[in-house]
């Protein structure tokens, strides 16, 4: 198991976001979370990426424990641990958060000669490579405000490919992009998951969902409503809440 | 040359000798209150109220009374309560430094509460250290954030350091008044105003240089 999460609960002002989630993610997997609004989705990814802290609960990466409940309490590795699984993660988020300040390239070099102590010659070759396979190698000297949102997003992900995680979150990739802009951003997720990489991607394009899952996660309410297969889910699901918060989605 | 009976060739000379003094108050205040204005600032966004309400109390008090009474504090304060003293001009650059602190710590507040909190967020998860993440990241976006506020300062600098004649320090506005009173004139202080302008104009030709530098990317 590549990422194992259990019973991770998650108050926000006594509020309970995440109730009880316990989810698993294999080496190579492409595991899709949907749910309505609230529901939880994003608050989970960040708890997994060290953004928020989990008030109690179960996570271990790559072998590696990042917290675990003692008394009831959730208890964190020591800095240096959670360092390490930091970079087994990368996390691509919605408002694509690229460093407005560096070039296209010095965004995907920069973490790789700090944080990873590559030399710079290295980093910048695995940012150039990392641009063709995005389609811009052109604009590796623009600055992020020169382009458009899908390819701010490529560049995105790019800088988070070149520290290769292990694990790949994705937190609503495409919503903050138009209709025309999204279908480049689902094309690149589409040939990371023929390579292979795992994948955790919260979205709302169901249709991409159902394309590209290895399997389907419904949130809702903080809680893991259901999870199956991209078929079990949107072909044939027996659950009631799923089914109503799919219908809502194609009658959009 | 005499313009309304000022002797005009002595009056620039002694002004050009002032405005040594007045360069040596502007950019020691520079110097000193810009970095202690970024420690105000991470003072006042400090999650311990041990840090930030003390820092708040001082900005209030320094950016709430004159500078003028501030420079009167620090001339006569020491010998009133320690029986010393710090001399003229030590005492000028001691007031001017930790009033414009005070004013250069809310710009720099300002300037890194503009920061989007992804841009903390996405450092974070690529791994780099806080440190890293304030000089690299933020510390970069916040000078071009507070630069046409920093430039304000540093013209108000310019035209404040007249304040250092109320404890006779001899800058330029001392010497006008007094070259003023001695021929009964007003030519004197018009060429006083001549001086800042000049050197506000050096400012702000400076800071249009800078902003320009920086407008190679943009939010």
């Amino acid at each position: 198991m590549l990422l194992l999460a259990e019973n991770i609960k998650k108050k926000f002002d006594k509020e309970n976001v995440l109730e009880d989630i316990s989810m698993e993610v294999k080496e190579g997997e492409v595991v899709v979370i949907i749910g309505p609004s609230g529901s939880g989705k994003s608050t989970l990814l960040r708890c997994l990426t060290q953004l928020e802290q989990v008030d109690a609960g179960r996570v271990e990466i790559d072998g590696k424990l990042m917290v675990d409940t003692v008394d009831n309490k959730a208890v964190y590795a020591d800095s240096k641990t959670l360092h390490e699984i930091l970079l087994d993660v990368g996390l691509v988020f919605q408002n694509f958060n690229l460093f407005p300040h560096y070039s296209v390239l010095k965004n995907i070099v920069d973490a790789q000669v700090q944080v990873m102590k590559r030399k710079r010659d290295e980093a910048k070759g695995i940012a150039m490579e990392l641009l063709k396979k995005m389609n811009l190698s052109d604009r590796a000297d623009a600055y992020p405000n020169e382009l458009s949102g899908g390819q701010q997003q490529r560049i995105a992900i790019a800088r988070a490919l070149a520290l290769n995680p292990k694990i790949l979150f994705f937190d609503e990739p495409t919503s903050a992009l138009d209709p025309e802009l999204t279908g480049e951003i689902l094309k690149v997720i589409r040939n990371l998951a023929q390579e292979n990489m795992t994948m955790v991607i919260v979205t709302h394009e169901m249709a991409f969902a159902r394309e590209v899952a290895d399997r389907v996660i419904f949130m809702d309410n903080g809680l893991i409503v259901e999870q199956g297969s991209p078929e079990e889910l949107f072909g044939n699901s027996v659950n009631q809440r799923t089914k109503e918060f799919l219908q809502r989605y194609s009658e959009n | 040359m005499r313009i309304d009976n000022v002797p005009i060739d002595l009056l620039l000379k002694n002004m050009l000798s002032a405005t040594g003094t007045v360069l040596q108050i502007f950019f020691l205040t520079i110097v000193l209150s810009i970095p202690l204005g970024f420690l105000v600032a991470l003072a006042r966004r400090s999650r311990f109220k041990i840090i930030s309400f003390p820092t708040r109390i001082y900005q209030l008090v320094f950016r709430g009374t004159p500078l003028m009474l501030q420079l009167f504090f620090f001339m006569y304060g020491p010998y009133y309560i320690f029986d010393i003293g710090f001399g003229r001009f030590n005492a000028c650059i001691i007031a001017f430094v930790i009033n414009y602190a005070a004013y250069f710590g809310e710009i720099f507040r300002g300037g890194i509460a503009a920061i989007p909190k992804g841009q903390y967020e996405a450092a974070k998860v690529l791994g780099y250290s806080k440190i890293q993440t304030f000089m690299r990241i933020i510390l970069p976006q916040v000078v071009k954030h507070v630069m046409p506020a920093t430039g304000n300062e540093f013209m108000t600098l310019v035209k404040d350091t007249s304040l250092a004649q109320v404890i006779s320090v001899g800058e330029i506005y001392n010497v006008a008044t007094n070259a003023g009173a001695r021929y009964f004139s007003t030519v004197p202080l018009i060429v006083a105003g001549i001086f800042y302008l000049v050197m506000n104009t050096v400012v702000e030709m400076s800071f249009k240089v800078i902003e320009k530098k920086l407008d190679y990317y943009r939010t």
